[in-house]
C-alpha cells in the first residue's frame, strides 16, 4: 500500500510557486492536474519534450511517399491510360493527392499516438481525486512511492506550500 | 507576469473567474432546453427530411428531375457544393491559422466555428455524390482494387477534390474532437446523474487534466494547426481547379485559386457571424463573444472581401486585355446578358457592401453586422451561380445556347442541406460546450476583465 497525498490551489501562479518550493526540498511530484495548460509548468516539472511531432513527421513521410508511388505505379505499370496524349508520368498532377495523403496520415498517426501514449480513449476510466480539477482547482499529487518521506511528512510539506484541503489516500499503485 | 497592453480591450467581460467561465459555458448543456430550441430543431429536422426525400426522388427518377441540360450540366448542385465548402473554411482558418498567428480572440469562437465547418462540409459533400446520378455506385470514385483492374484518374481535379474534401473533413473532425476532449471532461465532472457522467467520460476519453497530457495535447494542437493551415488553403484551391483547368471562357484563369480561397474565408466568416450573433444571445454568452470579437471578424471580412473585389475587377480587365474574343464575350455576357441580375447581386453584396465596414461604428454594430453577413452569404452564393451557370449557358456553339432554371426538386434539396446543417448545429449547442473552455481559461489571465483590472477607457457601448 502506497499513500498518495494531494492538495489544490485556486491560482496557477500559486501552483507554480508551490511546485518550485517542493522541488527545492527535494520532493518528487507524482502528477499535477490543471483545468488548462499552465504556462511554465512543463519547465518547472522538467517534463521531456513530447515526441508527437516526430510521429507526425514520420506519418506524413509514409503517407506522402505511399501516395506518390501508388499514383506513379498506377499510371506507368498498373494500367497506363492515355489522357489526351499527356505523359503517363505527369508528376505535377500527382501533387494534390500526395499532399492530402501526407496531411491525412500525419494528423491521424499523431492523434492516435497521443491517445495511446496518454492512455486515453473510449472506455478509459480515469483516477480522479478531485472533480474540481476540470473547473478551477490546480492540483498537486505527491506519492510515497518515489519519495523517502513518510505520509505525514508529505502532508506537512504540501500544506506548507499553502495548498488547500490536503488529503491522503492509500492507493494500490 | 506578462506585460499587458492597456489599449487592448478585454476578451472576456464582466469580472469572470475560472469558476464562472465553467459555469456559464456548461450551463446550456446542463439546463433543460427551452421551447424555442425544440421549435428550431423540429423545423430544421422537417426541412432536412424533405431534402432527403427529394434526394431519394432524384435517385429514383434520375437527374432529369432537375433543370440541368446538355449545355448547363452543373446547375444549383455544384453552386451549392462550392458555396457550402466555402462556408466550411472559416472554422479551420480560425482554429489553425489564427492559432499560428497567436490571435487570442480566436479562443471564444473556434469551437462553434469548427463545428460549423464540419457540418458545412458534410452538406457540401452530398452534392457531388447526388450529381453523379447513380448514388449507389458512388464508391467508384475511390481507388480500390476491382475486377476491371481499372484505377481512378489521378490527373483529374474532380478526383483531387475527392481526396481534398475527405481529408479536410477527417482532419477538421480530428482537430475539433481533440480540442473537445478536455472540455468534455469538464462537463463530465459537472454532471450529477451517473449515466450522464458515464456517457461524457466515454466521450472525453477519460480525460483527467494531467500535466503530461496537457503538454502532449498542446504539442499536438500546434502540429495539427501547422498541418491544417496549408490544408485549408489547399481545399478551395483544388475546388477552383475544377473550373480553372478546363478550357471554358470565364473558368480558365490562373487567379482562381487565391480568389476562391479568399472568397471561401470571406463567406465562412460571414456565416460564423450570422450564427454567433444569434448564439451568444440565445445561450447568454455575451461576455465571452464580445463586440470586440465581432469587430475582429469584421476586419477579416473586409480584408478577404476586398481581395474578392479586386479579383472580380482583375478578371474583367484580363478578359478585355487578353484580346480573346470568347473571353471578352463571356464577361460581357455576365455583366449585360440574360443573367446580369445575378452578376449585379453578386457585385453589390460582395464588393460594395463589405466596404461599409471601414467605419468603426458599423464594425461594432451587431444589428448591422448581422444583416451584412446575410448579404455576404447571398452574394457568395450568387458568385458561384454566376461562375457555373453564366459561363456555361452560352458556349462556343450558338446553336446549343440555353437557359437554366432549377426545379422544385433542386430547391428542396438545397433547403434540405440547411435543415441538415441546423439540425446538427442545434444538437451541438446542447450536447457539447460551444466555447473552448480550457482555451478561454488559458487566455483569461492576460485578457479577461477580472485580471486586467479597471478598464482604462470605455469602448463604445454595445448596441443590440
Amino acid at each position: 500500500m502506497r499513500a498518495i497525498v494531494y492538495g489544490y490551489f485556486t491560482d496557477e501562479l500559486d501552483l507554480l510557486n508551490a511546485v518550485k518550493e517542493l522541488q527545492n526540498k527535494g520532493i518528487r511530484i507524482a502528477d499535477v492536474r490543471t483545468p488548462f495548460p499552465v504556462h511554465g509548468l512543463d519547465a518547472a516539472l522538467k517534463l521531456r519534450r513530447s515526441h508527437l511531432p516526430k510521429v507526425a513527421f514520420v506519418g506524413g513521410l509514409i503517407g506522402g511517399t505511399l501516395g506518390l508511388f501508388f499514383q506513379v505505379w498506377v499510371f506507368t505499370k498498373g494500367w497506363p491510360l492515355n489522357f489526351g496524349g499527356k505523359p503517363f508520368l505527369s508528376l505535377p498532377s500527382f501533387i494534390p493527392v500526395t499532399f492530402e495523403l501526407t496531411v491525412l496520415i500525419a494528423a491521424f498517426s499523431m492523434g492516435i499516438a497521443f491517445l495511446l501514449r496518454s492512455n486515453l480513449g473510449p472506455g478509459s476510466i480515469p483516477d480522479i481525486l478531485d472533480e474540481e480539477v476540470t473547473d478551477d482547482h490546480f492540483q498537486i499529487i505527491l506519492s510515497e512511492k518515489n519519495n523517502n518521506l513518510s505520509e505525514t511528512e508529505l502532508v506537512e510539506a504540501l500544506a506548507a506550500t499553502g495548498a488547500l484541503d490536503v488529503k491522503h489516500v492509500n492507493a494500490e499503485k | 507576469m506578462m506585460h499587458v497592453s492597456p489599449v487592448r480591450e478585454p476578451l472576456i467581460n464582466g469580472e469572470k473567474s475560472y469558476k464562472d467561465i465553467t459555469k456559464d459555458v456548461v450551463a446550456p448543456v446542463r439546463a433543460k432546453p427551452g421551447k424555442l430550441w425544440f421549435v428550431g430543431l423540429g423545423i430544421s429536422a422537417i426541412v432536412m427530411l424533405i431534402g432527403f426525400a427529394m434526394i431519394g426522388y432524384t435517385i429514383w427518377f434520375g437527374i432529369g428531375t432537375w433543370g440541368v441540360n446538355r449545355t448547363i450540366g452543373w446547375g444549383w448542385s455544384i453552386t451549392n457544393f462550392v458555396w457550402w465548402v466555402g462556408i466550411g473554411h472559416a472554422g479551420t482558418f480560425i482554429s489553425a491559422i489564427l492559432l499560428l498567428f497567436r490571435q487570442k480572440w480566436r479562443t471564444s469562437i473556434n469551437r462553434a466555428a469548427e463545428a460549423m465547418t464540419i457540418f458545412a462540409v458534410m452538406c457540401a459533400g452530398l452534392f457531388p455524390l447526388i450529381h453523379m446520378g447513380r448514388l449507389p455506385l458512388g464508391f467508384f470514385i475511390l481507388p480500390y482494387p476491382n475486377t476491371r483492374e481499372l484505377w481512378v484518374n489521378f490527373n483529374s481535379p474532380l478526383l483531387w477534390d475527392v481526396f481534398a474534401i475527405t481529408t479536410y473533413l477527417l482532419v477538421s473532425l480530428l482537430f475539433w474532437y481533440m480540442g473537445l476532449i478536455p472540455d468534455l471532461g469538464t462537463i463530465r465532472d459537472r454532471m450529477k446523474t451517473l449515466w450522464k457522467k458515464k456517457v461524457y467520460n466515454f466521450l472525453s476519453f477519460g480525460w483527467k487534466g494531467s500535466a503530461r497530457h496537457w503538454q502532449r495535447h498542446e504539442s499536438m494542437s500546434l502540429i495539427l494547426a501547422g498541418l491544417a493551415a496549408p490544408l485549408v488553403l489547399s481545399v478551395h484551391t483544388i475546388v477552383s481547379f475544377d473550373f480553372a483547368t478546363s478550357v471554358i471562357p470565364g473558368w480558365h484563369t490562373t487567379i482562381f485559386p487565391p480568389y476562391f480561397v479568399s472568397g471561401a474565408i470571406f463567406s465562412g466568416f460571414a456565416m460564423v457571424l450570422t450564427l454567433m450573433i444569434v448564439t451568444r444571445r440565445a445561450l447568454n454568452l455575451k461576455e465571452y463573444i464580445t463586440v470586440g470579437h465581432v469587430e475582429s471578424m469584421n476586419k477579416i471580412i473586409i480584408a478577404t472581401g476586398s481581395i474578392v473585389g479586386i479579383a472580380y475587377i482583375t478578371e474583367l480587365f484580363m478578359a478585355w486585355y487578353s484580346g480573346v474574343e470568347y473571353e471578352r464575350y463571356a464577361f460581357m455576357n455576365r455583366a449585360l446578358g440574360p443573367y446580369a441580375w445575378a452578376y449585379w447581386i453578386m457585385m453589390t453584396c460582395n464588393v460594395i457592401s463589405p466596404q461599409l465596414l471601414w467605419f468603426k461604428k458599423l464594425r461594432r454594430n451587431l444589428a448591422f453586422t448581422f444583416v451584412l453577413s446575410i448579404f455576404i452569404n447571398i452574394g457568395m452564393w450568387f458568385e458561384r451561380f454566376v461562375i457555373v451557370v453564366t459561363s456555361l449557358h452560352r458556349d462556343y456553339l450558338p446553336s446549343s445556347w440555353a437557359m437554366y432554371k432549377p426545379t422544385w426538386v433542386e430547391v428542396a434539396i438545397y433547403m434540405g442541406t440547411f435543415g441538415l446543417f441546423f439540425t446538427l448545429f442545434f444538437i451541438f449547442i446542447r450536447v457539447f460546450p460551444v466555447i473552448a473552455l480550457a482555451e478561454v481559461k488559458s487566455v483569461a489571465r492576460s485578457s479577461a476583465r477580472k485580471f486586467l483590472g479597471k478598464p482604462i477607457k470605455k469602448q463604445s457601448s454595445e448596441k443590440q
